[in-house]
């Protein structure tokens, strides 16, 4: 008996498209994640990020390979799974037509809690939500809607949390507020399996981090050893001034999502702050108002291409 | 039990919604309501039947409301698949069945609803029903059973459907099949071809069964031939709205 908490074994999906084909996403994913920790899992648009936490959550059913969430089969013991997780996923799911009481209500009282009423009151107050309970939640802001979306996943104390791209189109200050409660949910001994597609939220937040790619993990480990894995030519790229053209291409790529470049700019910000001071807290600022333009635009673009119901009406 | 208690928690939200947009009940009541007023006053003077013509149409209109009502319940499903509550859900301890059954009992109590509006309007304009408690307990039971058979269809729709427009159009057809019934006319009016149409779908069954029982008249055959009907496409709705609720996943 290790302490994973999760374990996941040459896990494996695929979809069939609109003319029939069918297209691997997972092509045998491994991975553990430890209790008590933050595992991030990085990965860029179309990675299989959300196809893994979706089979991890039990809402879908992989096609080969297994998975363990608390020791139970995620296929065969969905039930002793679903006790025990919660599942945020990449887009709010919350009821716009109630309020946010409601909504915390809600699952509060299909997870069986005792004091549905006391708990939805201390999560409003702990997500700063407790002026905006009575009103519907289909008026909340963005960043408002996030975070009852959250707080939902917290009601009945789940083991594992699953969040899925939690900060994707939120404001730095909202964003900042979810890694705190990730972090203190963290403390409190939750496992968190959280993925994104900036190493920054990584790095600020997980414990390991495995890179998911071509539907592999190409990468697993340490923010520290994963950066031993970078090429030595990080160094001559921070000293050499970029060209025009590449100012030119870096500013296209932040201005239509950087969907491709994602994975490069992230690695270059990282490098960037093994040189001086001045210069890296520019980069890490640049890059982070690239990543914001990028964030709002992705999150819009993966919205009108990933209408998941079309994708199952397909299947 | 905890079936029983996640479709009474999850049938309270969706009851919630209805009563924060009752335009929803009041838009499937409304066109049936026109529809009968139109017929009564305007274009039921030139039809023959027995007996007054609202106490004829009644029986048709309120099928009318029913295919039109469940459009709602294919749309209020898509939603949820849309927006990912139902993805929320299936992540949850909640027995998956209860999903589907808050949908569907949502589906059977707005349709009461309006039911009991239509009726209502009916009974101003003239409707006068001889039946007793027994046979209306007859026509609600045999109202809920075609709610029941047509919200299981709107389930399938809801589920697979790629857009809101999508989850409701398959309403259309259902809403157009009473006029193609004994619903309006009686079927010996209408052309050989159109007559065998009518005088074997379900609606012209369901219709006669409950115009006889509001008559006070004997159902014959119609009624059997109704509940076949409605148990039928219950059933194979059942199992089809199963299988895409398990697909999804
Ligand atoms: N239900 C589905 N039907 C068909 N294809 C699907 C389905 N779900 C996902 N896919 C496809 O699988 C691939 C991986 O999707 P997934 O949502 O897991 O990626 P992701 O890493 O979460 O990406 P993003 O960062 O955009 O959220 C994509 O190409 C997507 O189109
Ligand atoms: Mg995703």
């Amino acid at each position: 008996m290790t302490d994973a908490v999760i374990q996941v074994t040459d896990l494996q999906k695929s979809f069939t498209g609109k003319k029939g084909a069918r297209t691997a996403v997972l092509k045998g994913v491994y991975f553990e994640v430890r209790r008590g920790e933050i595992f991030a899992l990085l990965g860029s648009n179309g990675a299989g990020k959300t196809t893994t936490v979706r089979i991890l959550s039990t809402v879908l059913k992989a096609d080969g390979g297994s998975a363990q969430v608390c020791g139970y089969d995620v296929a065969r013991q969905a039930d002793k799974v679903r006790e025990r997780i919660s599942l945020t996923g990449q887009f709010a799911a919350v009821d716009g037509m109630l309020t946010g009481r409601e909504n915390l209500l809600l699952i509060a009282r299909l997870r069986g809690v005792a004091d549905p009423a006391n708990l939805a009151d201390g999560l409003l107050e702990r997500f700063g939500l407790a002026g905006a309970a009575h009103r519907r939640a289909d008026t909340y802001s963005g960043g408002m809607t996030r975070r009852l979306d959250i707080a939902m996943s917290l009601v009945g104390s789940p083991t594992v949390l699953f969040l899925d791209e939690p900060t994707t189109g939120l404001d730095p200050e909202a964003r900042l507020a979810v890694w705190q409660t990730a972090r203190e949910l963290a403390d409190g001994g939750t496992t968190i399996l959280l993925t994104t597609q900036y190493l920054e939220e990584a790095e600020q937040l997980a414990q390991r981090i495995a890179i998911l790619h071509d539907g592999r993990i190409i990468a697993n480990g340490t923010l520290g050893e994963l950066e031993e894995l970078l090429p030595p030519a990080k160094e001559e790229y921070v000293i050499r001034r970029p060209t025009l053209e590449e100012v030119f291409l870096a500013i296209i790529n932040a201005q239509q999502g950087g969907v491709a470049g994602q994975g490069g700019t992230v690695w270059q910000g990282g490098a960037a702050e093994q040189g001086g001071t001045t210069r890296q807290s520019d980069a890490i600022r640049q890059d982070a108002t690239a990543r914001q333009d990028g964030a709002t635009m992705q999150s819009s673009a993966t919205r009108q291409n990933s209408a998941y119901p079309d994708r199952r009406a397909v299947l | 039990m905890k079936t029983l208690h996640d479709t009474g928690v999850l049938f309270g939200r969706l009851m919630r919604h209805i009563l924060r947009s009752p335009d929803t009940i009041i838009t499937v009541a409304i066109t049936p309501i026109a529809i009968m007023l139109l017929f009564v006053f305007v274009l039921g003077g030139a039809i023959e039947t027995e007996g007054s013509y609202v106490n004829y149409l009644v029986p048709g209109i309120l099928l009318i409301a029913i295919a039109s009502g469940i459009a709602y319940t294919a749309l209020r499903l898509f939603a949820d698949v849309k927006n990912g509550l139902f993805e929320r859900f299936q992540s949850m301890p909640i027995k998956r069945t209860s999903l589907l059954w808050a949908h569907v009992l949502t589906s059977l109590v707005s349709n009461a609803v309006s039911m009991v509006l239509i009726i209502l309007v009916a009974l101003a304009i003239g409707f006068r029903p001889s039946a007793g408690v027994l046979a209306w307990l007859a026509v609600a039971g045999i109202l809920v059973l075609f709610t029941l058979a047509l919200t299981w269809l709107a389930v399938i729709a809801g589920l697979t459907a790629r857009s809101a427009e999508g989850s409701s159009a398959f309403s259309y057809p259902l809403v157009f099949l009473p006029f193609i019934s004994s619903a309006f006319v009686p079927t010996t009016t209408m052309p050989a071809a159109v007559r065998l149409f009518a005088e074997n779908q379900p609606v012209t069954s369901i219709v006669n069964t409950l115009r006889s029982l509001l008559g006070s008249q004997p159902v014959g055959s119609d009624i059997a031939i109704a509940l076949a009907w409605c148990v039928a496409i219950t059933v194979v709705a059942y199992l089809c709205a199963m299988r895409a609720y398990r697909r999804l996943g």
